[in-house]
């Protein structure tokens, strides 16, 4: 049977800031919980790291009008369509799933960390006792069998949801239009889209570390989606040039090199 | 508890979290309900989205906050004051429900005309004793002996007139400058939550600690509860008062009597004055002389000697007044709370202590004071799932090991998931529950700990003898089973009561033995035995455990879910929902449907007492049927501070004088009198407020929470919250370290600065308010790295109703280290 694209939802107005999703990942990805310092905010860790793919970020924001709102926003991978940790991974360890979600096969990472440069939403963590990367995969071993992932088990609000990726644009957008005011979906609109949408109470730009327009670092593009297909055009012209080569002058001497793999190789 | 009894006749939560997606306007005021329920929450949050407003109203913004509509931020311990600013409001606008108010509330009866009110305090005031006479706090009567009432409300002396006029004072100029709310955000919460004052519209209240932790705690409750019944918001879907009772189990431990005075199901501890089960019976069993009372607790004598048969068994007989005298009895006028406890133990008159799922060395205020208290124990006995702070304490802060006497045993106990047995949650539902896992090493269940403990201790008496010996030796006690565990079910079966001889009733014969189906068939002839009356009915007759119901329908479509698990009393999901209705019996709000009057019976939910409604002259009986008048009570003689509620400031406050009166504290209040319990209120050494609260992450003292990694890594160690503006003042930067100091104790922490407290403006001057967490203690992290009980800057002084202790509101400094 076919997996249909999936997104979760993240509606921050509904958040209570429980952390109960922060704890759940930990434990069903058997993270440890290592030893921290008060440093003044409800926030812990101060940011995401190797044991923690998710982290609710707690922001004091007041309004030019002098409103003042406690902001909550569930902070981790966004799974984004066009991702660049995908892109750049040399060893095939971050790829896209059935679902439309960036899973990682922790066994081939190498620790190469480009990932960590590419990602627009500062995501990927490493772990220098493994040598390896770390992220949420949104739990792809429950959603392949038909589990929630561990996060929007636990949120007792209803803040986190997942399903269909068209009817969590729609139920997303329909929240917004509810909500009035500045409220704003995030995440369908960049990146090719990503596969956890925010519904946001206010702007992008108020929120600490969240980019307003995330993409692809370019450098990436030029290689990966520009310098990529010409290398293999130019692979391929080899080949294609080899072919005419043999038919027209015919199987070369054994003792010779293997031109086309070397033509081709990355 | 002991305001919400008073008001309304059982001290519970009178509705249920689901019930509360019903209501229209949700106040939350004593409660971070997001933080400490957030499955309450999640049913607040689900009447958000259907267009109630909620509001908090807490002296801090939380997380509670930032899901609400707005916060209203007030001074720590002036509720009250706000709430009579409510009162009064209602009253000069006419936002009461009038039919509501004369029906079923004691508004239009006569006072009796030697009760005054002068200068706070109330008629009989005993400033010696600190207590009050309260001769006075009483009905007229006619020749018949049912209250004279007033059904125009316009008698002087009628409970509406002196109501009126007693919170005629709490002004909007007064209450903003006692409570530091400006005038504009007590307008904006009166309005809002007044409206729900007509048929159909509902209101409730949800609080938890943040109005019992206060020298006025139980009328803070007393307070809303006036509000309620002036807007008619109590026994309706989406009403009520709503006591959030969460992990802890306050609701299951209240009903099996975990509070000094009480015994189970909530049946009154014998003084020694009641030296004889006629004269104990007549004081506890009230009389109404009203036809249309039920006044249903005319029960009493069933209830209270079905327990003494279900201590006793066959060897409690009506000869020997069913072993009344074998229970032990407290001394008049005497209270035995924790306070007490550690006061006695600390003047070397408490010798021994068994320590049972508690870190008291923790959670007690002045914790300085228990710690050395502890010290004068000869022997210690800790049941629990963890070592803990209290088991430690001959090696804790400043103590020396080799000077301390104390023999301490620790008994390791299971943990809630490796036992089975029932759990009562806040809405009175009590779910059984299933063993889970196996527990450790030899952890056994706390009850079956406690069983084996007293199997010992009555062999030992039957060998020896002693004084009380009898008490012991008649127990019925055989709660193993053969394999020498606790044996669960028999336990739930003897709370829920059986039969202990044969019986014929309505012409059918019940065997000896058999269980009983509800309290509305236990005796008072020792024919029945039951340990706890409001927990009958648990079991059907055939032996079905009710409590493990799981039935999903909804047939009101109201969240009452009567087919899941067992409600007390008797599976009634909102209490006192006859309310609900109109006195003709056709609910106030045919939209909200709980219950409905057909003519010969009643529809929906079980209704709080078969009657027809009181329209009904000759058989109908009014709604609060646990009340002696049948009516909830306006007026509530039975506080012991007064008959309506009173601001008076904490006993530590930033305020010299009382600006409601000359009566600075809580009259009523116990004051300590100890070396160490010292207080300073006013003082320009501690000029701060002080609040204390427990955060999401971790569960009372942490004494269970801090062992486990994940939530000690969100929630590492003690801070204390400062507004920017007392911060900026004082130097003190995000993160620093620094210490909080009050007149008995001081503790170092981290210091959070943030927006969200903000000082208020309280008689003229700027008040500062910080709040600390209670969940850190020495023992772990190690070395005291996560710093150290918070309650070593609380006072021990407590509420007079309930010795409930103040910690909510006291006075500190803030020091740079």
């Amino acid at each position: 049977m076919s997996k249909p694209e999936l997104i979760k939802l993240i509606d921050t107005t509904l958040c209570t800031a429980c952390r109960g999703c922060q704890v759940a990942c930990k434990q069903w990805n058997e993270m440890p919980g290592l030893r921290t310092k008060q440093w003044g905010s409800y926030q812990n860790p101060p940011d995401l790291q190797w044991n923690t793919w998710t982290l609710i970020r707690f922001q004091e924001y007041e309004a030019s009008n002098g409103d003042f709102k406690w902001l909550f926003r569930k902070d981790g991978c966004m799974h984004c369509a066009d991702a660049a940790c995908v892109k750049v991974c040399p060893s095939g360890a971050l790829y896209h799933t059935e679902f439309g979600t960036v899973g990682l096969h922790s066994s081939l990472c190498i620790g190469c960390k480009a990932c960590i440069a590419a990602c627009p939403f500062d995501t990927p963590r490493y772990n220098p006792q493994t040598d390896k990367i770390l992220k949420c995969d949104l739990c792809y071993d429950r959603l392949k069998n038909d589990e929630l992932p561990t996060c929007v088990k636990s949120c007792p609000t209803g803040a986190l949801t997942i399903g269909r990726k068209e009817d969590m644009i729609t139920k997303a957008y329909s929240r917004v239009r509810e909500l009035g005011g500045d409220a704003n979906v995030y995440g369908d609109k960049f990146v090719g889209g990503t596969h956890v949408l925010y519904v946001l109470d206010e702007k992008p730009e108020v929120y600490d570390k969240l980019p307003e327009k995330p993409r692809v670092p370019l450098t990436i593009i030029a290689w990966k989606d520009w310098l990529k297909p010409l290398s293999l055009l130019a692979a391929g012209g080899v080949i294609v040039g080899s072919f005419f080569h043999y038919i027209i002058h015919g199987p070369k001497d054994t003792s010779g090199g293997d031109q086309a793999n070397q033509g081709g190789g990355e | 508890m002991a305001a919400l009894g008073e008001s309304f006749g059982r001290g519970s939560m009178t509705n249920h979290y689901c019930d509360l997606k019903n209501a229209d306007v949700i106040l939350i005021m004593g409660s971070n309900a997001a933080e400490h329920h957030p499955i309450a929450f999640k049913w607040i949050l689900r009447a958000k989205e259907k267009g109630a407003a909620i509001i908090h109203v807490d002296p801090r913004y939380t997380r509670t906050s930032a899901r609400c509509d707005f916060h209203v931020p007030l001074r720590s311990g002036t509720d009250i004051a706000f709430l009579g600013g409510m009162i009064n409001y209602i009253m000069e606008n006419n936002k009461y429900f009038k039919d509501y108010v004369l029906n079923y509330t004691n508004a239009s009866f006569i006072v009796d005309g030697g009760f005054y009110f002068k200068d706070g305090l109330f008629s009989g005031y005993d400033a010696k004793n600190r207590k009050y006479d309260k001769g006075t706090w009483t009905f007229e009567k006619d020749s018949d002996g049912v209250p004279r009432r007033d059904m125009t409300l316009q008698h002087p002396r009628s409970v509406f007139q002196l109501l009126k006029k007693h919170y005629s004072r709490y002004t909007l100029d007064k209450v903003s400058s006692i409570t530091g709310v400006s005038k504009e955000n007590l307008l904006k919460v009166y309005e809002i939550y007044s409206a729900t004052g007509v048929p159909d519209k509902a209101g409730t209240e949800c609080y938890a600690l943040g109005w019992t932790h206060h020298t006025v705690g139980s009328q803070n409750i007393r307070t809303m509860a006036i509000i309620q019944l002036l807007l008619g918001n109590m026994g309706i879907a989406g009403g009520g008062i709503n006591a959030l009772r969460g992990e802890p189990n306050v609701q299951g431990s209240t009903d099996h009597c975990i509070l000094y005075g009480n015994l189970p199901g909530y049946l009154k501890m014998p003084v020694s004055s009641l030296d004889s089960l006629d004269k104990y019976l007549k004081k506890c069993t009230p009389v109404s002389n009203d036809p249309q009372s039920a006044n249903y607790y005319a029960n009493y004598p069933k209830f209270f000697v079905s327990f003494l048969k279900s201590l006793w068994n066959d060897k409690a007989t009506k000869d020997n007044e069913f072993g009344y005298d074998w229970l032990p009895k407290m001394d008049d006028g005497k209270a035995y709370s924790t306070m007490h406890m550690f006061d006695a133990m600390y003047d070397g008159k408490v010798k021994g202590y068994f320590c049972v799922g508690a870190d008291t060395a923790l959670s007690t205020p002045n914790s300085n004071k228990v710690r050395k208290a502890m010290e004068n124990l000869d022997w210690l006995v800790g049941e629990n799932i963890f070592n803990n702070e209290t088991y430690e304490f001959w090696r804790g802060p400043g103590v020396d090991p080799t000077k301390i006497k104390t023999e301490c045993f620790l008994l390791p106990a299971s943990a809630s998931m490796e036992k089975e047995g029932s759990q009562s949650n806040s809405g009175r539902w009590v779910q059984w529950k299933y063993k889970a896992a196996e527990a450790s090493g030899d952890a056994i269940p706390v009850g079956e700990i406690e069983i084996k403990i007293m199997a010992e201790v009555k062999k030992l008496y039957e060998k020896e003898g002693g004084p009380g010996a009898e008490a012991i030796v008649n127990l019925k006690w055989d709660y193993l089973d053969r394999k020498g565990r606790m044996d669960v079910l028999k336990v739930a079966q003897q709370i829920n009561g059986h039969f202990t001889q044969d019986l014929v009733v309505d012409g059918k014969t019940i065997k000896k033995g058999s269980l009983c189906p509800t309290f509305g068939m236990l005796k008072d002839d020792g024919s029945t035995a039951c340990g706890n009356w409001i927990m009958s009915g648990s079991f059907g007759a055939d032996g079905e455990n009710r409590m493990m119901r799981r039935g999903k329908e909804d047939p009101t479509g109201l969240g009452l879910f009567p087919n899941w698990s067992f409600a007390w009393p008797v599976n009634r999901r909102v209490i006192y929902n006859r309310a609900s209705c109109d006195v003709n019996g056709k609910p106030y709000n045919p939209q909200r449907k709980l219950l409905e009057w057909t003519g010969d019976k009643w529809v929906g939910d079980v209704p709080d007492g078969p009657w027809p409604p009181m329209a009904d002259k000759e058989k109908g009986k009014y709604p609060f049927i646990m009340k002696q008048d049948g009516v909830a009570s306006l007026f509530g003689p039975g506080m012991a501070e007064g008959p309506f509620s009173e601001h008076y400031e904490p006993l530590e406050s930033p305020l010299e004088k009382n600006p409601m009166s000359s009566q600075r504290t809580n009259p009523a209040i116990e004051i300590f009198k100890g070396e160490m319990d010292v207080f300073a209120s006013a003082s320009e050494k501690f000029p701060y407020v002080c609040t204390t609260y427990s955060c999401t992450e971790h569960w009372c003292t942490g004494a269970l929470t801090r062992w486990q990694a994940w939530l000690l890594e969100a929630m590492p160690e003690l801070y204390v919250e400062i507004g920017e503006k007392l911060a900026k003042e004082k130097g003190i930067k995000n993160g620093e370290r620094i210490k909080v100091i009050s007149a008995r104790g001081e503790a170092p922490c981290v210091a959070m600065v943030t927006k969200r407290f903000k000082p208020f403006q309280v008689e003229g001057k700027t008040v500062h308010q910080v709040g600390m967490p209670f969940n850190y203690g020495w023992l772990y992290p190690e070395k005291g790295k996560g710093g150290d009980s918070t309650n070593r800057l609380t006072p021990t002084v407590g509420c007079p109703n309930t010795f409930c202790p103040e910690y909510k509101a006291f006075m500190v400094n803030v020091v740079k280290l």
